[in-house]
């Protein structure tokens, strides 16, 4: 049953809601599901194709809802989530799961209608992987968490391919692989910043269970394996001239900043060390964004 | 038996916003299904799967 007798509840309002549903990640999974969708083969939809990258971006926000349901323990102690909609109090706890599953029901629902089975079971699968085996079991009890529970967050573009083509190839497993590689470096620069705050919250991550040292080092190793890896689409030709190019450099230099977070005492405690995985995870974002962008250019202009 | 509540002004006015974001939420949602249905009508009508 909700309580809904707290005044400041009562007072809330739709951005509140809107808050719920992480809008950021909300907006990467639109993207990377675009550039899936207009990737894939065939002439699409646009009608289709609207209400499968919408119903991917309700999947995502529904996934979000039901991760601050589960976390709001967690968000409460950390400084970056304390003011999200549950801790700050302007939602309540029941009103975040009912919205969660409701749109999760919805997103679904409308994937099938639009696209088929193939999408809509895909799509169930990744709420299900987030909420479920990330949130609730993967996150408390492994620094493996963000590894293999980015899973999740690389599935979009193979939805929104699939959405448009019925079927699955290596082009778009290429692209959940670019992604799934992408996320360690990523979160890991991220957790050597607020290495204090994943520890207060009793959160398995990397630097807390096995320090900064041996973050630094995974860090490192992942983007060794991520920068050849998004080369790869120029060998299937899902990526041309500009993408090679934008992949090769961009994948050069996104190793050498690893290399330099290898190099330093980034999640030491010392606040000036940390600036090289500053550095990584705002090149990490840019990275990302580049290569899907050249994908959506080259193939969206094709 | 627990006491009605009294809402004051700003309580019902944030209620009447939110409803009003859930009504256009599903006017949207029904706009997009209907979309969707004529589009995959029109797609099976030209693969003549409805004659």
């Amino acid at each position: 049953m909700v309580d809904f007798s707290a005044s400041h509840q009562r007072t809330s309002s739709a951005s509140d809601y809107v808050a719920l549903l992480k809008p950021r990640v909300m907006s990467l999974v639109v993207f990377t599901g675009l550039v899936g969708y207009v990737a894939a083969p065939g002439a699409g939809d646009w009608v289709l194709g609207f209400a499968a990258i919408f119903a991917i971006a309700v999947a995502a926000g529904a996934s979000g809802a039901l991760n601050m349901w589960f976390d709001s323990d967690i968000d409460q102690v950390m400084t970056r989530t304390r003011t999200r909609p549950i801790p700050s109090g302007r939602v309540d706890r029941e009103e975040a799961l009912m919205l969660g599953l409701t749109l999760s029901a919805l997103s679904v629902v409308t994937m099938q209608l639009a696209a088929g089975l193939l999408a809509a079971g895909l799509l169930a699968f990744t709420i299900f992987f987030y909420a479920v085996v990330y949130t609730m079991w993967l996150k408390r009890s492994t620094p493996q968490n963000i590894v293999i529970g980015g899973l999740a967050g690389a599935l979009p573009p193979a939805i929104a391919w699939a959405a448009k083509t019925d079927s699955l190839t290596l082009e778009p497993m290429l692209l959940v692989a670019i992604i799934f590689f992408w996320t360690p470096p990523h979160f890991w620069a991220l957790s050597l910043l607020q290495k204090n705050d994943y520890a207060a919250a009793k959160v398995p991550m990397l630097p807390v269970t096995h320090g900064a040292r041996a973050t630094r080092v995974q860090i490192f190793a992942y983007s060794l394996l991520l920068a050849p890896l998004a080369f790869a689409p120029v060998f299937t030709g899902l990526g041309g001239m500009i993408y090679a190019i934008v992949s090769a450099l961009g994948g050069a230099f996104f190793v050498f900043l690893a290399f330099r977070v290898l190099r330093s005492n980034a999640g030491e405690g010392v606040a000036v060390e940390d600036k090289q995985a500053r550095n990584l995870f705002a090149y990490s974002i840019l990275y990302l964004f580049a290569l899907f962008a050249v994908i959506l250019a080259e193939r969206g202009f094709a | 038996m627990s006491e009605p509540v009294v809402l004051k002004p700003e309580e019902l006015k944030a209620r009447k916003r939110r409803n009003l974001w859930l009504a256009w939420s599903i006017v949207a949602f029904v706009l997009l299904v209907f979309a969707v249905t004529v589009s995959k009508m029109q797609a099976l009508s030209l693969l003549g799967i409805s004659q």
